[in-house]
Protein backbone atom coordinates (compact mmCIF):
# COMPACT_ATOMS: atom_id res chain seq x y z
CA UNK A 1 0.00 0.00 0.00
CA UNK A 2 1.12 3.54 -0.68
CA UNK A 3 0.98 6.10 2.12
CA UNK A 4 -2.19 8.14 2.66
CA UNK A 5 -3.74 10.40 5.27
CA UNK A 6 -6.54 8.82 7.24
CA UNK A 7 -9.55 10.92 8.21
CA UNK A 8 -12.51 9.72 10.24
CA UNK A 9 -15.23 12.41 10.05
CA UNK A 10 -18.02 12.25 12.62
CA UNK A 11 -20.82 13.59 10.42
CA UNK A 12 -21.81 13.24 6.79
CA UNK A 13 -21.51 17.01 6.27
CA UNK A 14 -17.98 16.86 7.59
CA UNK A 15 -17.20 13.94 5.27
CA UNK A 16 -18.57 15.86 2.28
CA UNK A 17 -16.48 18.91 3.19
CA UNK A 18 -13.32 16.81 3.54
CA UNK A 19 -14.06 15.13 0.22
CA UNK A 20 -14.41 18.52 -1.45
CA UNK A 21 -11.18 19.94 -0.07
CA UNK A 22 -8.57 17.13 -0.01
CA UNK A 23 -6.09 16.71 -2.83
CA UNK A 24 -7.03 13.32 -4.28
CA UNK A 25 -9.30 11.75 -1.69
CA UNK A 26 -11.27 8.51 -1.64
CA UNK A 27 -14.15 7.46 0.55
CA UNK A 28 -13.61 4.30 2.58
CA UNK A 29 -16.82 2.43 3.43
CA UNK A 30 -16.64 -1.32 4.13
CA UNK A 31 -13.23 -1.48 2.49
CA UNK A 32 -13.98 -4.88 0.96
CA UNK A 33 -13.13 -3.59 -2.50
CA UNK A 34 -11.00 -0.59 -1.70
CA UNK A 35 -8.55 -2.17 0.77
CA UNK A 36 -7.67 -5.11 -1.52
CA UNK A 37 -7.26 -2.53 -4.32
CA UNK A 38 -4.90 -0.45 -2.18
CA UNK A 39 -2.98 -3.56 -1.14
CA UNK A 40 -2.39 -4.33 -4.80
CA UNK A 41 -1.22 -0.73 -5.32
CA UNK A 42 -3.89 -0.20 -7.95
CA UNK A 43 -4.89 3.11 -6.36
CA UNK A 44 -2.93 5.92 -4.73
CA UNK A 45 -5.32 8.31 -2.97
CA UNK A 46 -3.87 11.18 -0.93
CA UNK A 47 -6.53 10.85 1.76
CA UNK A 48 -8.92 8.12 2.87
CA UNK A 49 -12.11 9.49 4.33
CA UNK A 50 -13.55 6.72 6.47
CA UNK A 51 -17.35 6.83 6.48
CA UNK A 52 -17.73 3.29 7.86
CA UNK A 53 -18.46 4.48 11.40
CA UNK A 54 -21.08 7.10 10.43
CA UNK A 55 -24.24 5.96 12.20
CA UNK A 56 -26.39 8.32 10.12
CA UNK A 57 -25.60 6.21 7.01
CA UNK A 58 -26.51 2.83 8.57
CA UNK A 59 -30.27 2.31 8.68
CA UNK A 60 -33.18 0.54 7.05
CA UNK A 61 -36.44 2.46 6.91
CA UNK A 62 -39.77 1.03 5.78
CA UNK A 63 -42.03 3.78 4.48
CA UNK A 64 -45.40 3.06 2.83
CA UNK A 65 -44.69 1.43 -0.49
CA UNK A 66 -40.89 1.64 -0.39
CA UNK A 67 -37.84 0.73 1.64
CA UNK A 68 -34.93 3.09 2.06
CA UNK A 69 -31.52 1.71 2.93
CA UNK A 70 -28.68 3.92 4.19
CA UNK A 71 -25.53 3.77 2.07
CA UNK A 72 -23.49 2.50 5.03
CA UNK A 73 -25.77 -0.47 5.75
CA UNK A 74 -23.89 -3.76 5.54
CA UNK A 75 -24.88 -6.67 3.35
CA UNK A 76 -25.31 -8.74 6.54
CA UNK A 77 -27.81 -6.26 8.01
CA UNK A 78 -29.85 -6.13 4.79
CA UNK A 79 -29.91 -9.94 4.54
CA UNK A 80 -31.60 -10.40 7.94
CA UNK A 81 -33.68 -7.21 8.08
CA UNK A 82 -37.33 -8.06 8.94
CA UNK A 83 -38.50 -5.04 6.91
CA UNK A 84 -36.60 -6.09 3.79
CA UNK A 85 -37.54 -9.75 4.22
CA UNK A 86 -41.19 -8.75 4.37
CA UNK A 87 -41.40 -6.21 1.54
CA UNK A 88 -38.64 -7.30 -0.88
CA UNK A 89 -37.40 -10.76 0.12
CA UNK A 90 -35.46 -10.98 -3.16
CA UNK A 91 -33.26 -8.11 -1.99
CA UNK A 92 -32.50 -9.76 1.37
CA UNK A 93 -31.71 -12.97 -0.48
CA UNK A 94 -29.35 -11.14 -2.83
CA UNK A 95 -27.52 -9.43 0.05
CA UNK A 96 -27.10 -12.81 1.77
CA UNK A 97 -25.41 -14.22 -1.35
CA UNK A 98 -22.71 -11.56 -1.63
CA UNK A 99 -19.22 -12.92 -0.98
CA UNK A 100 -18.99 -14.66 2.38
CA UNK A 101 -20.04 -13.84 5.97
CA UNK A 102 -16.92 -11.77 6.75
CA UNK A 103 -17.34 -9.71 3.57
CA UNK A 104 -21.02 -9.21 4.40
CA UNK A 105 -20.17 -7.90 7.89
CA UNK A 106 -18.18 -4.99 6.41
CA UNK A 107 -19.29 -4.44 2.81
CA UNK A 108 -22.00 -1.82 2.25
CA UNK A 109 -24.68 -1.14 -0.33
CA UNK A 110 -23.26 2.35 -0.99
CA UNK A 111 -19.78 0.98 -1.63
CA UNK A 112 -21.12 -1.74 -3.87
CA UNK A 113 -23.10 0.51 -6.17
CA UNK A 114 -20.46 3.29 -6.18
CA UNK A 115 -17.92 0.72 -7.29
CA UNK A 116 -20.24 -0.76 -9.97
CA UNK A 117 -18.16 -3.89 -10.48
CA UNK A 118 -19.55 -5.58 -13.62
CA UNK A 119 -20.00 -8.78 -11.58
CA UNK A 120 -21.53 -7.18 -8.47
CA UNK A 121 -25.04 -8.06 -7.33
CA UNK A 122 -26.66 -4.84 -6.05
CA UNK A 123 -26.51 -2.96 -9.37
CA UNK A 124 -28.89 -5.57 -10.83
CA UNK A 125 -31.37 -5.09 -8.00
CA UNK A 126 -31.22 -1.29 -8.32
CA UNK A 127 -31.86 -1.40 -12.05
CA UNK A 128 -34.65 -4.00 -11.96
CA UNK A 129 -36.44 -2.43 -8.99
CA UNK A 130 -36.21 1.10 -10.39
CA UNK A 131 -34.30 2.29 -7.32
CA UNK A 132 -33.66 5.94 -6.52
CA UNK A 133 -30.16 6.80 -5.42
CA UNK A 134 -29.98 9.81 -3.11
CA UNK A 135 -26.64 11.54 -2.84
CA UNK A 136 -25.33 14.58 -0.99
CA UNK A 137 -26.18 16.58 -4.12
CA UNK A 138 -29.21 15.12 -5.89
CA UNK A 139 -31.42 12.16 -6.69
CA UNK A 140 -30.27 9.81 -9.46
CA UNK A 141 -32.50 7.17 -11.05
CA UNK A 142 -30.87 3.73 -11.26
CA UNK A 143 -31.35 3.87 -15.04
CA UNK A 144 -29.03 6.86 -15.18
CA UNK A 145 -26.65 5.86 -12.39
CA UNK A 146 -24.74 2.90 -13.84
CA UNK A 147 -22.86 4.29 -16.82
CA UNK A 148 -20.34 1.56 -17.65
CA UNK A 149 -17.90 -0.93 -16.20
CA UNK A 150 -16.74 0.47 -12.81
CA UNK A 151 -18.37 3.75 -13.83
CA UNK A 152 -21.29 5.67 -12.39
CA UNK A 153 -22.91 9.09 -12.68
CA UNK A 154 -21.35 10.11 -9.34
CA UNK A 155 -19.18 13.20 -9.30
CA UNK A 156 -15.84 13.00 -7.47
CA UNK A 157 -17.11 14.97 -4.45
CA UNK A 158 -20.54 13.31 -4.24
CA UNK A 159 -21.48 10.80 -1.53
CA UNK A 160 -24.32 8.29 -1.76
CA UNK A 161 -26.61 8.78 1.23
CA UNK A 162 -29.35 6.22 0.72
CA UNK A 163 -31.12 4.06 -1.82
CA UNK A 164 -34.90 3.80 -2.09
CA UNK A 165 -36.46 0.60 -3.43
CA UNK A 166 -40.18 0.68 -4.25
CA UNK A 167 -42.10 -2.51 -3.37
CA UNK A 168 -42.41 -4.86 -6.33
CA UNK A 169 -45.40 -7.10 -7.03
CA UNK A 170 -43.03 -9.87 -7.98
CA UNK A 171 -39.27 -10.07 -7.80
CA UNK A 172 -36.46 -12.61 -7.60
CA UNK A 173 -32.74 -12.91 -8.17
CA UNK A 174 -30.89 -15.92 -9.53
CA UNK A 175 -27.09 -15.95 -9.43
CA UNK A 176 -24.57 -18.36 -10.86
CA UNK A 177 -21.56 -17.81 -8.64
CA UNK A 178 -17.99 -17.93 -9.67
CA UNK A 179 -16.92 -20.63 -7.21
CA UNK A 180 -13.58 -18.97 -6.47
CA UNK A 181 -14.51 -15.30 -6.09
CA UNK A 182 -18.23 -15.73 -5.23
CA UNK A 183 -19.03 -12.81 -7.53
CA UNK A 184 -21.66 -13.38 -10.23
CA UNK A 185 -20.62 -15.21 -13.38
CA UNK A 186 -24.13 -14.23 -14.37
CA UNK A 187 -26.90 -12.89 -12.18
CA UNK A 188 -30.42 -12.03 -13.34
CA UNK A 189 -32.84 -9.91 -11.31
CA UNK A 190 -36.45 -9.96 -12.53
CA UNK A 191 -39.06 -7.57 -11.18
CA UNK A 192 -42.58 -6.43 -11.88
CA UNK A 193 -44.09 -3.34 -10.31
CA UNK A 194 -45.89 -0.07 -11.03
CA UNK A 195 -42.79 0.91 -13.04
CA UNK A 196 -43.25 -2.01 -15.42
CA UNK A 197 -41.32 -5.19 -15.99
CA UNK A 198 -37.57 -5.26 -15.77
CA UNK A 199 -34.89 -7.85 -16.27
CA UNK A 200 -31.41 -6.74 -15.15
CA UNK A 201 -28.34 -8.79 -16.01
CA UNK A 202 -25.09 -8.57 -14.10
CA UNK A 203 -21.79 -10.41 -14.56
CA UNK A 204 -22.18 -10.76 -18.30
CA UNK A 205 -22.17 -7.40 -20.08
CA UNK A 206 -18.96 -5.73 -21.19
CA UNK A 207 -20.34 -2.41 -19.98
CA UNK A 208 -21.55 -3.79 -16.66
CA UNK A 209 -25.15 -4.24 -15.60
CA UNK A 210 -27.81 -3.83 -18.29
CA UNK A 211 -31.49 -4.50 -19.01
CA UNK A 212 -32.50 -7.31 -21.31
CA UNK A 213 -35.38 -5.82 -23.29
CA UNK A 214 -36.14 -8.99 -25.21
CA UNK A 215 -36.89 -10.80 -21.96
CA UNK A 216 -38.84 -7.85 -20.58
CA UNK A 217 -41.12 -7.96 -23.62
CA UNK A 218 -41.62 -11.71 -23.29
CA UNK A 219 -42.46 -11.44 -19.59
CA UNK A 220 -44.89 -8.61 -20.29
CA UNK A 221 -46.90 -11.07 -22.41
CA UNK A 222 -46.67 -13.86 -19.86
CA UNK A 223 -44.90 -13.85 -16.49
CA UNK A 224 -43.85 -17.49 -16.63
CA UNK A 225 -40.52 -19.33 -16.75
CA UNK A 226 -41.53 -20.70 -20.17
CA UNK A 227 -41.75 -17.18 -21.58
CA UNK A 228 -37.97 -16.74 -21.24
CA UNK A 229 -36.83 -20.38 -21.44
CA UNK A 230 -36.34 -20.39 -25.20
CA UNK A 231 -34.87 -16.95 -25.67
CA UNK A 232 -31.43 -17.28 -27.20
CA UNK A 233 -29.18 -14.43 -26.08
CA UNK A 234 -26.50 -13.30 -28.54
CA UNK A 235 -22.93 -13.62 -27.27
CA UNK A 236 -21.91 -10.33 -28.86
CA UNK A 237 -21.03 -7.69 -26.26
CA UNK A 238 -20.70 -10.21 -23.42
CA UNK A 239 -17.59 -10.89 -21.37
CA UNK A 240 -15.17 -13.66 -22.19
CA UNK A 241 -12.51 -14.46 -19.62
CA UNK A 242 -10.70 -17.36 -17.98
CA UNK A 243 -13.90 -18.27 -16.11
CA UNK A 244 -16.18 -18.58 -19.11
CA UNK A 245 -16.73 -17.61 -22.73
CA UNK A 246 -19.28 -15.10 -23.96
CA UNK A 247 -21.32 -18.00 -25.39
CA UNK A 248 -21.38 -19.69 -22.01
CA UNK A 249 -22.51 -16.51 -20.30
CA UNK A 250 -25.20 -15.96 -22.96
CA UNK A 251 -26.57 -19.41 -22.19
CA UNK A 252 -26.42 -18.74 -18.44
CA UNK A 253 -28.51 -15.58 -18.83
CA UNK A 254 -31.44 -17.62 -20.13
CA UNK A 255 -31.03 -20.26 -17.43
CA UNK A 256 -30.78 -17.69 -14.63
CA UNK A 257 -33.74 -15.69 -15.98
CA UNK A 258 -35.85 -18.85 -16.03
CA UNK A 259 -34.85 -19.70 -12.46
CA UNK A 260 -35.52 -16.16 -11.27
CA UNK A 261 -39.03 -16.10 -12.74
CA UNK A 262 -39.68 -19.52 -11.20
CA UNK A 263 -38.51 -18.28 -7.81
CA UNK A 264 -40.69 -15.17 -8.09
CA UNK A 265 -43.76 -17.40 -8.29
CA UNK A 266 -43.12 -19.34 -5.07
CA UNK B 1 1.97 7.99 13.02
CA UNK B 2 -1.48 7.73 14.62
CA UNK B 3 -1.68 6.16 18.08
CA UNK B 4 -4.43 3.60 18.51
CA UNK B 5 -5.93 1.75 21.40
CA UNK B 6 -7.70 -1.53 20.77
CA UNK B 7 -9.16 -3.93 23.29
CA UNK B 8 -7.69 -7.24 22.18
CA UNK B 9 -8.87 -10.41 23.90
CA UNK B 10 -10.08 -8.40 26.88
CA UNK B 11 -6.86 -6.43 27.34
CA UNK B 12 -6.16 -2.89 26.29
CA UNK B 13 -3.45 -2.74 23.63
CA UNK B 14 -1.93 0.55 22.49
CA UNK B 15 0.51 1.29 19.75
CA UNK B 16 1.54 3.61 16.99
CA UNK B 17 0.77 2.43 13.49
CA UNK B 18 1.11 3.72 9.97
CA UNK B 19 -2.26 4.59 8.50
CA UNK B 20 -1.75 1.84 5.94
CA UNK B 21 -1.06 -0.90 8.53
CA UNK B 22 -3.61 -3.69 8.28
CA UNK B 23 -5.32 -4.94 11.43
CA UNK B 24 -3.81 -8.38 10.70
CA UNK B 25 -0.30 -6.91 10.72
CA UNK B 26 -0.93 -4.91 13.89
CA UNK B 27 -2.04 -8.08 15.66
CA UNK B 28 0.84 -10.16 14.37
CA UNK B 29 3.75 -7.73 14.30
CA UNK B 30 2.97 -5.20 17.02
CA UNK B 31 1.21 -7.48 19.49
CA UNK B 32 2.89 -10.77 18.62
CA UNK B 33 -0.47 -12.50 18.25
CA UNK B 34 0.62 -14.74 15.40
CA UNK B 35 -2.38 -17.04 15.68
CA UNK B 36 -4.08 -14.80 13.12
CA UNK B 37 -2.70 -16.02 9.80
CA UNK B 38 -2.35 -14.23 6.48
CA UNK B 39 -2.83 -16.59 3.55
CA UNK B 40 -3.48 -14.35 0.56
CA UNK B 41 -3.17 -10.87 -0.89
CA UNK B 42 -6.69 -10.73 -2.28
CA UNK B 43 -8.88 -11.03 0.86
CA UNK B 44 -10.29 -14.33 -0.33
CA UNK B 45 -8.83 -17.07 1.92
CA UNK B 46 -10.28 -16.29 5.35
CA UNK B 47 -7.17 -17.34 7.33
CA UNK B 48 -7.10 -13.90 8.97
CA UNK B 49 -10.67 -13.84 10.31
CA UNK B 50 -11.04 -12.27 13.77
CA UNK B 51 -14.04 -10.91 15.64
CA UNK B 52 -14.31 -7.11 15.45
CA UNK B 53 -16.91 -5.86 17.94
CA UNK B 54 -18.24 -9.41 18.00
CA UNK B 55 -18.52 -9.97 14.24
CA UNK B 56 -16.30 -12.06 11.99
CA UNK B 57 -14.23 -9.90 9.65
CA UNK B 58 -11.12 -10.37 7.55
CA UNK B 59 -8.37 -8.57 9.45
CA UNK B 60 -6.48 -8.17 6.17
CA UNK B 61 -9.33 -6.01 4.85
CA UNK B 62 -9.57 -3.65 7.83
CA UNK B 63 -7.01 -0.95 8.65
CA UNK B 64 -5.55 -1.00 12.15
CA UNK B 65 -6.58 2.67 12.57
CA UNK B 66 -10.17 1.66 11.89
CA UNK B 67 -10.08 -0.63 14.92
CA UNK B 68 -9.14 2.24 17.25
CA UNK B 69 -11.53 2.04 20.19
CA UNK B 70 -12.96 -1.32 19.13
CA UNK B 71 -12.91 -4.81 20.62
CA UNK B 72 -11.06 -7.56 18.82
CA UNK B 73 -11.04 -11.26 19.61
CA UNK B 74 -8.38 -13.46 18.03
CA UNK B 75 -7.92 -17.19 18.26
CA UNK B 76 -5.67 -16.63 21.28
CA UNK B 77 -8.67 -15.15 23.08
CA UNK B 78 -10.92 -18.18 22.69
CA UNK B 79 -9.74 -20.21 25.65
CA UNK B 80 -10.83 -19.13 29.09
CA UNK B 81 -8.63 -19.87 32.14
CA UNK B 82 -6.75 -22.62 30.33
CA UNK B 83 -9.99 -24.28 29.22
CA UNK B 84 -10.34 -24.62 25.43
CA UNK B 85 -13.39 -23.09 23.75
CA UNK B 86 -15.98 -25.69 22.64
CA UNK B 87 -15.07 -24.92 19.02
CA UNK B 88 -11.38 -25.62 19.72
CA UNK B 89 -12.26 -28.85 21.53
CA UNK B 90 -14.42 -29.98 18.65
CA UNK B 91 -11.70 -29.27 16.06
CA UNK B 92 -9.30 -31.42 18.10
CA UNK B 93 -11.84 -34.18 18.73
CA UNK B 94 -13.01 -34.41 15.10
CA UNK B 95 -9.58 -33.89 13.56
CA UNK B 96 -10.78 -30.70 11.87
CA UNK B 97 -7.26 -29.72 10.80
CA UNK B 98 -4.17 -31.06 9.12
CA UNK B 99 -1.45 -28.43 8.63
CA UNK B 100 -3.43 -25.96 10.74
CA UNK B 101 -2.87 -22.92 8.57
CA UNK B 102 -6.56 -22.24 7.92
CA UNK B 103 -7.63 -23.30 11.42
CA UNK B 104 -7.65 -19.97 13.30
CA UNK B 105 -9.81 -18.36 10.60
CA UNK B 106 -12.05 -21.41 10.44
CA UNK B 107 -12.57 -21.38 14.19
CA UNK B 108 -13.27 -17.65 14.42
CA UNK B 109 -15.76 -17.99 11.55
CA UNK B 110 -17.35 -20.93 13.36
CA UNK B 111 -17.67 -18.99 16.63
CA UNK B 112 -19.40 -16.16 14.76
CA UNK B 113 -21.63 -18.59 12.88
CA UNK B 114 -22.79 -20.40 16.02
CA UNK B 115 -23.58 -17.03 17.61
CA UNK B 116 -25.78 -16.06 14.63
CA UNK B 117 -27.31 -19.45 13.89
CA UNK B 118 -27.23 -21.79 16.89
CA UNK B 119 -29.42 -24.32 15.06
CA UNK B 120 -27.06 -25.54 12.37
CA UNK B 121 -27.31 -28.20 9.72
CA UNK B 122 -24.58 -29.48 7.45
CA UNK B 123 -25.69 -27.53 4.39
CA UNK B 124 -25.68 -24.24 6.30
CA UNK B 125 -22.21 -24.91 7.73
CA UNK B 126 -20.82 -25.58 4.25
CA UNK B 127 -22.39 -22.40 2.86
CA UNK B 128 -21.21 -20.26 5.75
CA UNK B 129 -17.63 -21.52 5.50
CA UNK B 130 -17.36 -20.54 1.84
CA UNK B 131 -15.02 -17.65 2.66
CA UNK B 132 -12.52 -19.94 4.40
CA UNK B 133 -10.25 -21.96 2.18
CA UNK B 134 -8.49 -25.13 3.34
CA UNK B 135 -5.85 -26.78 1.18
CA UNK B 136 -5.60 -29.94 3.29
CA UNK B 137 -8.67 -31.46 4.85
CA UNK B 138 -11.32 -31.52 2.14
CA UNK B 139 -13.54 -29.73 4.69
CA UNK B 140 -15.39 -32.82 5.82
CA UNK B 141 -14.00 -32.95 9.35
CA UNK B 142 -14.16 -29.18 9.70
CA UNK B 143 -17.90 -29.34 9.02
CA UNK B 144 -18.26 -32.18 11.55
CA UNK B 145 -16.35 -30.18 14.15
CA UNK B 146 -18.50 -27.08 13.68
CA UNK B 147 -21.70 -29.12 13.95
CA UNK B 148 -20.42 -30.85 17.10
CA UNK B 149 -19.40 -27.54 18.69
CA UNK B 150 -22.83 -26.03 17.94
CA UNK B 151 -24.46 -29.07 19.55
CA UNK B 152 -22.17 -28.79 22.56
CA UNK B 153 -22.93 -25.09 23.01
CA UNK B 154 -26.71 -25.45 22.82
C1 LIG C 1 -13.84 -12.14 -1.13
C2 LIG C 1 -14.83 -11.13 -1.64
C3 LIG C 1 -15.97 -11.57 -2.29
C4 LIG C 1 -16.92 -10.66 -2.76
N1 LIG C 1 -18.02 -11.14 -3.41
C5 LIG C 1 -18.93 -10.28 -3.89
C6 LIG C 1 -20.11 -10.77 -4.55
O1 LIG C 1 -20.34 -11.98 -4.64
N2 LIG C 1 -20.98 -9.87 -5.04
C7 LIG C 1 -20.78 -8.52 -4.90
O2 LIG C 1 -21.62 -7.76 -5.36
N3 LIG C 1 -19.69 -8.03 -4.28
C8 LIG C 1 -18.76 -8.88 -3.77
N4 LIG C 1 -17.67 -8.38 -3.10
C9 LIG C 1 -17.52 -6.92 -2.97
C10 LIG C 1 -18.25 -6.41 -1.72
O3 LIG C 1 -19.64 -6.49 -1.88
C11 LIG C 1 -17.87 -4.98 -1.37
O4 LIG C 1 -18.36 -4.79 -0.09
C12 LIG C 1 -18.44 -3.89 -2.24
O5 LIG C 1 -18.17 -4.06 -3.59
C13 LIG C 1 -17.85 -2.54 -1.87
O6 LIG C 1 -18.46 -2.07 -0.73
P1 LIG C 1 -17.61 -1.53 0.47
O7 LIG C 1 -18.59 -0.95 1.44
O8 LIG C 1 -16.72 -2.56 0.97
O9 LIG C 1 -16.85 -0.30 -0.21
P2 LIG C 1 -15.33 0.15 -0.25
O10 LIG C 1 -14.46 -0.96 -0.66
O11 LIG C 1 -14.99 0.86 1.01
O12 LIG C 1 -15.43 1.23 -1.41
C14 LIG C 1 -15.63 0.87 -2.76
C15 LIG C 1 -15.70 2.13 -3.63
O13 LIG C 1 -16.92 2.84 -3.39
C16 LIG C 1 -16.68 4.18 -2.96
N5 LIG C 1 -17.72 4.47 -1.97
C17 LIG C 1 -18.00 3.74 -0.85
N6 LIG C 1 -19.08 4.25 -0.22
C18 LIG C 1 -19.51 5.30 -0.95
C19 LIG C 1 -20.59 6.23 -0.81
N7 LIG C 1 -21.46 6.17 0.21
N8 LIG C 1 -20.73 7.19 -1.77
C20 LIG C 1 -19.86 7.27 -2.81
N9 LIG C 1 -18.83 6.42 -2.99
C21 LIG C 1 -18.65 5.45 -2.08
C22 LIG C 1 -15.27 4.15 -2.41
O14 LIG C 1 -14.66 5.40 -2.48
C23 LIG C 1 -14.60 3.14 -3.32
O15 LIG C 1 -14.22 3.73 -4.52
C24 LIG C 1 -16.71 -9.26 -2.60
C25 LIG C 1 -15.56 -8.80 -1.94
C26 LIG C 1 -14.63 -9.71 -1.45
C27 LIG C 1 -13.40 -9.22 -0.74
S1 LIG D 1 -5.35 -13.21 4.50
FE1 LIG D 1 -6.57 -14.18 3.00
S2 LIG D 1 -8.50 -13.30 3.47
FE2 LIG D 1 -7.24 -12.24 4.81
S1 LIG E 1 -5.56 -27.68 7.52
FE1 LIG E 1 -4.07 -27.07 6.09
S2 LIG E 1 -5.08 -25.44 5.09
FE2 LIG E 1 -6.63 -26.26 6.30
Amino acid sequence: MYQFNYIRPTTLDDAAAQLGSADDPKLLAGGQTLIPTLKARLAMPSDLIDISALKELAFIRAEGDAITIGAGTTHADVSVSPEVLKAIPALAHLAGMIGDPAVRHRGTIGGSIANNDPAADYPGACLALDAKIHTTKRLIEADKFFTGMFETALEPDEIIKEVTFPHPEKAAYAKFRNPASRYAMVGVFVAKGPWGIRVAVTGAGQNGVYRCEEMEAALAKSWTPEAVANIKIAAKGLNSDMHGTAEYRAHLITVMAKRAVEASLT
Amino acid sequence: MPAINVNVNGKSASGEVETRTLLADFLRNSLGLTGTHVGCDTSQCGACVVLLDGKAVKSCAVLAVQADGAEVTTVEGLEVDGELHPVQKAFREHHGLQCGFCTPGMMMTAVDLIRRKPDLDEHTVREELEGNLCRCTGYHNIVKAVLAAAEDMR
